[in-house]
């Protein structure tokens, strides 16, 4: 059998494919974070930033489609791995079973996982489609004008006076209703016990943990995991308590 | 009378096993697949022949009654295994092993099979070290040895407590190989329960599938059994609860010997007995006695107190004062033996008066605690599991229980018994311990048995038989054979009695202990030989055997070889009470030194008893096989 | 203190599964099980209650157990939801019956997976484990060509990191324990033991392959890293081994693509 053989018909093959798809979908939402946590800044820099994006044009599609395809996997490996493992153990389950030490997070990963998903869909539809909440979706509120230049690695990518999409106001509209952000609150607060049984598991099915360092790994991972919750319950957080508020200049710097 | 030639070949003691391999004939590689071996049993040596012939190009019918041949109870042996490689440069040789072993066996074993012993024993560890075996090994990378049960010389090679698992699973992966590529066909959960001799040769078994009942008839040009000892005869022992002698007892009763079957191996470091209930007596590694101590209270009244409150002057270290040489390092059946006097002498310690301290005080004090852990932790963990009690604090009990049996099937050099065809390996034949077994030496045995002795003998054998002229399983005697088989099963189920088949070996097992235990006499053995008949009787007028003869019935397994010992037991007491001295774990009490030591009569029983059936209810014939001792002289044992 | 609590005996219910064949349904049945020593195993518990059964004419629970002491790995029973009771690092055997509380209802379940079928009450067919390791689960040497033991050395560290994964027993608890059913550990615990020495080089990728691929067409699930089954191992082999397994597998899938294979073989090393 050639390597992707072994990749999509064996079990660790598809652990692999879990762990694999997973690195890259970890990669995307803490870049992904790091780049929301700039609408504590001035209005220039998040929306100097999404319009970045747009211009990358062909090269945003490789990033969407790469990501999608993750996602696709990810979600494709999990379902051929559930499916096998409930026929694996019978059709007669125990009447009493124990748990001996398995961790809260990794018994509830299906379910985490689910509300993930539903959290992303929602997520997509409010903020990149626009078919939830069209009222505060960024083509339909007023433009943006860059007062400076913003850059990336020093290269200046949207200039000052462009008109852009104004993305901040999207972000503080959309949250500013209780119950889209308690969602998301609740959605990235799941996604963080999702990715502290995750992202140390990938390790494991890489072969690259053992007890020599298990327990550090653990310690990193359970740190970031929470510093990623307490970086995404920011921006909710600092809309609904009214720390992150609407630029006053937005609504008056366009015609 | 059956006929004992022990075919030992001519020349000097070191050449015979070189010589007798040149001399002996092969099997033509071609003719090879033509025939086909039975191998019954899966330890260290039916595992081990059934992959080395089936890698000799032999088709092999591997049986066992277990789940899986790596069940088998070679998987227990702690210790370690003794060879020859005189890797630590402390004097150690071929001849120095065998030497030993045949002393240890008080010189109740043929010389030149225990040589043969002592030369492969080196090839073993080669071969087990290729197989992946993690034998413990010094920090330089070279592999470890110890010193064990009381040898003079470091040849043990160990695996942690567990070297009889390791090698095990050596063996198994090597038949686990030949079984995945075709040449061994493994039957597990497979009984034998009959030999089927046509013409005078072994050619076949009688199987039951212990899952569905269904009994089949198999040929083959050979049968070797592996199937182990029979020390559950005694019902508590350090065996399996599924050890049993139902192969070799079947075979017996189809014409081959049973040699010295008194002789069992009573081992002197075991957790004492707790009470009725109990199924099993577990073993403590013999290597607590390099640091342990054993003693006694001096005094009976003091039996039941705390140990620790029984000064140091009214405490009897007995192996110590007796032995002073070897002290709590001397052999296991005089340290066993010795265990039993006191605590006859009502100096036993425990609820049941039987047991004796296994004191590690000094060695805490000595080592410290932890240096104690490092050696034996994983010892101390097993008392407490089953004992509940801290060794570190409180001495150990320990007493003597029923371990090996040297006993067996009778073989010749090319360890083929009396009937032609029919070859026995390892503990179920009698060859090699004389009358004591040293410890360390049962997985030498079995592995050299499987890996290098039978690979050469069998083809010696198969080399007159023409190839594929084995009977077909319709013949009459197999038929026959499933006959008497079928209807034995059934006359277990049909039996209307009450009681279970726990309660006559329970029953058994104390008479024997009683009679033929560490301390044997004349009247002793002859009321033992009675209460056996007796309770057969009662065993057959009312044991109780529930369920059906088609599903896993595990009161039917058990009945069957239950039976069988009850006859054996019957048999062993013949054995001790025909043998008219003390030799290695034979002790009868009207043969010792005025010290209580063995005295043995090497003019009268320097041989080999060998037992012949006779039929139901008939005394069986005792064959005599002289032991010829050129090479060694054969003196008294002594270990003071 | 121990001597008074050893003393003292007790009674539990047992509520047991009993199944009369393979495919047929089973049912919880629940027997008094009265005046037990704190000192006596479960298994010898079972004893007694079988005879107390055999006397009234009814048929005895069929519990899988040979050795007693821990080392053989038949016995297998789940004891309250627990592959081999509650205590850690023992087999069901080497359970006491001072684990357990004087009126307790005590649940025994036989191993269940599905590669696993139930051939009557608590005993099941465990012929997977024999099957992967006929896959590859061995090192190809002949009785009689070995060279000597001491010609090639293995660091004490390597050897002892072999015997921790060696150590298996085979009795299948991983396997229970797993929500998957998955036999990851037992064949890591393999697959490491052969592949951490220097004899099982020359098979390591083969046997890797062979003995994972053979997992999984039996069956068994697969491993989501929750550690269940080292938890529940009566040896405590470590699920570090699961780690080097899936590494092991890796390496063995792209070298199994990326190597050159010979024209020919000679056809002599079956």
């Amino acid at each position: 059998m050639n390597p992707l053989g072994h990749l999509f018909c064996s079990t660790i093959g598809r652990k692999v494919i879990m762990a694999v798809t997973g690195i890259v979908l970890i990669g995307f939402v803490i870049g992904h974070l790091v780049g929301n946590l700039q609408v504590f800044e001035e209005p220039d820099r998040i929306n100097g930033y999404a319009q970045f994006l747009h211009t990358l044009g062909p090269v945003l599609w490789v990033m969407r489609i790469t990501l999608l395809v993750c996602a696709g996997l990810h979600i494709w490996a999990a379902t051929v791995l559930t499916i096998e493992d409930r026929k694996a153990r019978g059709a007669v389950d125990y009447r009493t079973k124990t748990w001996i030490q398995a961790t809260l997070s990794s018994r509830y990963m299906r379910w985490t996982g689910y509300v993930v998903l539903a959290f992303v869909i929602y997520h997509l539809a409010q903020f990149t489609l626009g078919s939830v909440q069209s009222a505060s979706y960024k083509e339909n509120l007023p433009e943006y004008t860059m007062n400076a230049d913003y850059h990336v690695m020093g290269i200046p990518v949207v200039h000052a006076g462009t008109h852009v999409h104004d993305v901040r106001s999207m972000v503080i509209l959309g949250f500013s209703q209780p119950i889209v952000a308690f969602f998301y609150i609740f959605a990235v607060g799941l996604l963080s016990l999702h990715l502290l049984h995750g992202a140390q598991s990938l390790f494991q099915t890489l072969g690259l943990r053992n007890s020599s360092w298990g327990k550090a790994l653990r310690a990193i991972v359970t740190l970031a995991c929470l510093a990623y919750f307490l970086g995404n319950l920011a921006i909710p957080g600092a809309v609904l308590t009214g720390h992150l508020k609407l630029n006053p200049a937005s609504a008056s710097s366009t015609p | 009378m059956a006929q004992l030639d022990p075919k030992i070949p001519s020349g000097p003691l070191a050449e015979k096993w070189r010589k007798h391999k040149m001399d002996i004939k092969l099997v033509n590689p071609a003719n090879k697949r033509k025939y086909e071996i039975i191998v019954v049993g899966a330890g260290l040596a039916g595992s081990s022949a059934a992959a080395t012939l089936g890698e000799l190009g032999y088709k092999v019918k591997n049986f066992v009654f277990h789940d899986s041949p790596r069940r088998a109870h070679s998987i227990a042996a702690q210790g370690g295994i003794n060879a020859a490689k005189n890797y630590q440069n402390d004097g150690d040789s071929v001849h120095r092993l065998f030497y030993d072993t045949i002393k240890g066996g008080d010189y109740r074993a043929r010389e030149a099979n225990i040589h043969r012993l002592a030369e492969v024993s080196v090839n073993i560890i080669d071969q087990c070290v290729a197989q992946g075996v993690p034998f413990a090994r010094e920090y330089g990378g070279l592999l470890a040895n110890r010193s064990f049960g009381g040898a003079q010389v470091s040849r043990t090679f160990y695996a942690r407590g567990q070297t009889g698992q390791q090698l095990l699973l050596g063996a198994y992966s090597a038949l686990s190989r030949m079984v995945g590529s075709g040449a061994v066909e493994l039957n597990t959960h497979s009984e034998m329960l009959d030999l089927v001799v046509v013409d005078g040769h072994a050619k076949g078994i009688i199987v039951r599938d212990l899952t569905t009942g269904v009994i089949t008839a198999h040929s083959a040009d050979a049968v070797i059994l592996a199937t182990g000892g029979y020390g559950n005869v005694f019902n508590l022992s350090t065996y399996a609860r599924g050890s049993n002698t139902t192969a070799i007892w079947r075979a017996y009763k189809k014409g081959a010997c049973f040699a010295n079957p008194s002789y069992a191996q009573i081992h002197p470091t075991c957790i004492p007995v707790s009470g009725d209930y109990q199924s099993k007596l577990t073993l403590m590694s013999e290597s607590l006695r390099n640091d342990g101590r054993i003693w006694v209270p001096k005094n009976k009244e003091d039996c039941g107190k705390p140990p620790a409150s029984i000064p140091e002057a009214d405490r009897d270290y007995y192996l110590e004062r007796m032995y002073p040489a070897f002290g709590n390092l001397c052999p296991r059946d005089i340290a066993s033996r010795a265990a039993k006097r006191v605590c006859d002498e009502g100096r036993g310690v425990g609820e049941t008066g039987l047991g004796v301290y296994l004191d590690f005080a000094d060695a805490i004090k000595r080592l410290g605690e932890a240096g104690v852990r490092e050696r034996y932790g994983n010892l101390f963990d097993i008392y407490h599991e089953i004992t509940n009690e801290n060794a570190y604090k409180v001495p150990m009990r320990i007493f003597p229980a029923v371990h090996y049996t040297m006993g067996g099937l009778w073989v010749d050099y090319n360890l083929m018994s009396n009937l032609p065809g029919l070859f026995v390996l390892g503990e179920a034949n009698f060859s090699d311990h004389g009358a004591n077994r040293l410890g360390a030496s049962a997985l030498m045995q079995g592995l050299a048995d499987g890996y290098f002795v039978i690979p050469y003998t069998v083809g010696d054998y198969l080399a007159g038989q023409k190839p594929n002229s084995r009977p077909s399983v319709n013949s009459h005697e197999f038929v026959k054979a499933i006959a008497d088989v079928e209807s034995s099963v059934a006359r277990f189920l049909s039996n209307k009695g009450k009681e279970p088949v726990s309660y006559y070996h329970k029953r058994l097992g104390k008479i024997l202990w009683q009679h033929c235990g560490m301390a044997r006499n004349k009247a002793g053995l002859e009321q033992g030989i009675k209460e056996i008949a007796q309770l057969r009787e009662e065993f057959w007028a009312n044991v109780k055997v529930p369920g059906s003869a088609d599903t896993l019935n595990q009161s039917l397994e058990q009945a069957g070889r239950v039976a069988d010992f009850l006859e054996l037991g019957e048999l062993m007491c013949r054995d001790a009470l025909s043998r008219e001295e003390s030799c290695g774990c034979h002790f009868r009490e009207e043969y010792q030194h005025p010290d209580g030591e063995c005295k043995r009569d090497d003019e009268n029983f320097s041989h080999v008893a060998a037992w012949e059936y006779q039929g139901e209810g008939k005394t069986p014939i005792r064959n005599v096989e002289k032991l010829n001792y050129e090479f060694t002289k054969m003196s008294v044992r002594n270990y003071k | 203190m121990s001597s008074e609590k050893n003393s003292k005996s007790i009674s539990v219910t047992l509520r047991v599964w009993r199944q009369a064949g393979p495919n047929k349904p089973g049912q919880f049945v629940e027997y008094p099980a009265h005046n037990l020593s704190p000192n006596m195993s479960f298994l010898e518990m079972l004893d007694v209650v079988n005879d107390e059964l055999t006397v009234k004419g009814q048929e005895p629970i069929a519990f899988a157990h040979d050795c007693r002491e821990g080392i053989c790995g038949t016995c297998s029973l789940v004891i309250n939801g627990e592959p081999h009771g509650p205590h850690e690092g023992v087999a069901s055997c080497q359970t006491y019956i001072r684990s357990f509380a004087d009126g307790e209802v005590v649940t025994i379940e036989p191993f269940r997976a599905a590669p696993f079928p139930v051939i009557k009450d608590l005993v099941t067919d465990r012929s997977a484990f024999d099957k992967i390791q006929q896959a590859g689960g061995f090192i190809t040497a002949r009785a009689g060509s070995a060279p000597d033991a001491n010609a090639t050395s293995i660091s004490k560290v390597d050897a002892d990191l072999a015997m921790d994964a060696a150590q298996c027993i085979g009795c299948g608890a991983c396997v229970a324990a797993c929500k998957n059913a998955s036999a990851m550990l037992f064949v890591a615990a393999k697959v490491s033991h052969l592949g951490i020495l220097p004899q099982g080089q020359a098979e390591r990728d083969k046997r890797v392959l062979a003995m994972v691929n053979t997992m999984d067409d039996l069956g068994f699930g697969g491993c989501t890293n929750q550690y269940e089954c080292s938890a529940a191992c009566p040896k405590l082999i470590s699920h570090d081994f699961i780690s080097r397994l899936n590494g092991d597998y890796i390496a063995a899938s792209f070298r199994s693509m990326f190597k050159q294979a010979p024209a020919q073989t000679d056809g002599g090393a079956g």
